[in-house]
């Protein structure tokens, strides 16, 4: 145990010592927020149906997406977990007396961790001094942010075991482009991430809601709004639970696989 | 210690030849070449030994390697080393190796030495009170003392090289595998690296397994030569009973007072001759050095005499050819 959490933590200390890209990042994701939030204001003046939504909820919805991208984003990789696939690197991971699939996990949650934490703390405080209706708003109890927390971490150990998928997918492929780019569109649309989730069509929802994406961006995010009930979030923590263990049950089997047959590429 | 039997590995390379319309055709219809990188390999090797294996690129040096250190799975055969079956109890058997590739690099490359140190450290559940004294060792006779706070991507390839071996012995290892770990380095690094090498192999009983295609690595560090071509071992042996084997020829060069006649010694075959100088092959298991040198005395007024065995690389090239690899 104790060296996985070394290996996160050196990961998380080389990730923070990337400020620069931090300050872009945040530039950027509060550009997209500001964006996002102006076509859905304009949508919802127009409107005549009742909103599936309130916008209040949905302006919390569009800032906790930009705040914690790197908890959500597929496309979040690891370049150097790839090199060692495809350069043969990986021969010093087979060499070290624990689990690789133990190994890349912590790995990819420290990234997505130093990522978020240079990130999040600026973009909320600025989304909260923002004027309305661009303003985000409290959770409506301490609950429902106690709630938030527990779906959010758990929304990003899902994430990380679908990742882990990706990864190992480039044992046979030997190049990320491709199940990187199907994943993350894939995965991003009906992870909410393009359209709110409440905000497609029924047939969509449903799609969405049997998959596992939802449950990394768009449960957390409704959760922490009262969007989604109390006792309801409760059921999502246990779908979570089971998603995260069948991901993890799928990506150790798959991996233990590939090592079997594995190739060191380059000699 | 180290014990394989009939170890044999292929791998399915696909091939096509050049062109658009190959192109297109292995777009339908892929063909594939099995390659047998590994036929039959069957060595011992004795706690304690420093073995040099050697053979052309290609030949399954580092395949080998991979298998020893429970990285590949062979397809057939027995391997048994300290009593592990390597790609069976993979995390077991780790903790007793330790493993450098040449080529690769362990170390992370933006933060500085000793934060790779310290991870391996907790990979490997070393102790505290071991893991001082091991890296202080290591400091010491490696020379790292002013490398270790520096970030791997400053160091030179000579300084990451010496870093590199320090961390595949921070576990303190029982065997040591080392896969051309002088490539690319200049002569100080690489003397260095192989006076370290001889110090853990003397002092702490290190077994060593290395593979280069430096041979003077294998004439200063080997005491016994594997070598392996197309994936078959053709030569056990060491390095002086190769010398044996091939090396019995020496070239005698001589430079004498200038002298008008062609030189008459039937023991030898002239090479060369100029009214001051002549070079003569001389086979010792027919003549010896003394007789042809006493001939030549008498003839001429000798003024400088040099004997040349052949250089190992030299023998390693005609032991190639022998078995045409």
């Amino acid at each position: 145990m104790k060296a996985y959490m070394s290996v996160c933590k050196l990961r998380f200390i080389n990730g923070l010592q990337y400020r620069s890209a931090a300050l872009a990042g945040m530039a950027t994701q509060l550009f997209f927020g500001f964006v996002f939030i102006m076509i859905f204001v304009a949508f919802y003046s127009r409107s005549t149906v009742p909103a599936p939504m309130p916008l209040p909820s949905l302006v919390a919805y569009v800032w906790l997406q930009q705040a914690f991208l790197s908890f959500i984003m597929l496309w979040f990789r690891d370049n150097e977990i790839f090199q060692l696939i495809t350069g043969g690197n990986i021969a010093y991971e087979l060499c070290r007396p624990c689990g690789i699939y133990q190994f890349w996990f912590a790995k990819l949650l420290a990234q997505r961790l130093s990522s978020a934490v240079l990130r999040c703390l600026p973009i909320l405080l600025v989304a909260f001094l923002l004027p309305e209706p661009y303003k985000m708003g409290l959770p409506p109890s301490p609950a429902a942010l106690a709630l938030f927390a527990i779906t959010l971490l758990l929304g990003l150990l899902v994430i990380v075991a679908i990742s882990m998928l990706i990864y190992i997918s480039v044992f046979w492929t030997m190049s990320p482009a491709g199940s990187m780019l199907m994943f993350s569109v894939i995965g991003e649309f009906f992870a909410g991430m393009v359209i709110p989730v409440p905000l497609m069509p029924g047939w969509l929802q449903n799609v969405a809601y049997a998959l596992p994406f939802r449950w990394t961006a768009d449960f957390p995010f409704r959760v922490y709004s009262g969007q989604i009930p109390q006792a309801e979030a409760l059921w999502g923590i246990l779908v979570q639970l089971l998603w995260l263990a069948a991901l993890i049950g799928v990506g150790r089997w798959s991996l233990h696989k590939a090592l079997r047959h594995v190739v060191i590429q380059g000699g | 210690m180290i014990e394989l039997r009939g170890i044999g590995k292929s791998f399915k390379v696909a091939k096509r030849s050049a062109g658009l319309t190959q192109a297109l055709k292995a777009l339908f219809v892929r063909e594939h070449t099995v390659v047998e990188a590994l036929h039959d390999i069957t060595f011992q090797v004795k706690e304690g030994e420093i073995v040099g294996y050697i053979g052309p690129n290609g030949a399954g040096k580092s395949t080998t390697i991979k298998v020893m250190s429970g990285i590949l799975v062979p397809d057939q055969g027995f391997c048994s080393i300290m009593g592990y079956t390597p790609w069976k109890q993979r995390t077991a058997y780790v903790h007793h190796i330790g493993v450098v590739f040449g080529q690769r690099s362990q170390l992370w490359w933006d933060v500085p030495v000793i934060d790779s140190f310290e991870l391996l450290r907790d990979i490997y559940r070393i102790p505290a009170a071991a893991y001082k004294a091991n890296c202080e060792l290591l400091a010491e006779t490696l020379d790292l003392r002013d490398l270790l706070h520096v970030p791997v991507r400053q160091l030179s390839l000579g300084q990451r090289m010496r870093c590199e071996i320090a961390a595949s012995l921070l576990h303190g290892p029982r065997i040591l595998f080392l896969d051309e770990p002088t490539i690319g380095l200049d002569a100080v690094s690489k003397i260095a690296v192989r006076q370290f090498i001889k110090t853990i192999n003397k002092e702490k009983g290190v077994t060593v397994i290395l593979t280069t295609h430096d041979m003077s690595d294998i004439e200063a560090l080997a005491d016994r030569i594997l070598m392996i071509g197309g994936g078959t071992l053709l030569y056990d042996g060491t390095l002086g009973e190769l010398r044996g084997k091939f090396g019995t020829q020496r070239t005698v060069t001589v430079d004498y007072r200038a002298h008008a006649q062609p030189l008459d010694v039937p023991e030898a075959s002239l090479l060369s001759w100029s009214p001051e100088r002549a070079v003569f092959s001389v086979d010792t298991e027919n003549a010896s050095i003394a007789d042809v040198i006493a001939r030549l005395s008498r003839q001429v007024e000798l003024i400088d005499v040099a004997i040349e065995t052949k250089p190992v690389e030299q023998l390693i090239v005609e032991l190639y050819k022998e078995h045409d690899v």
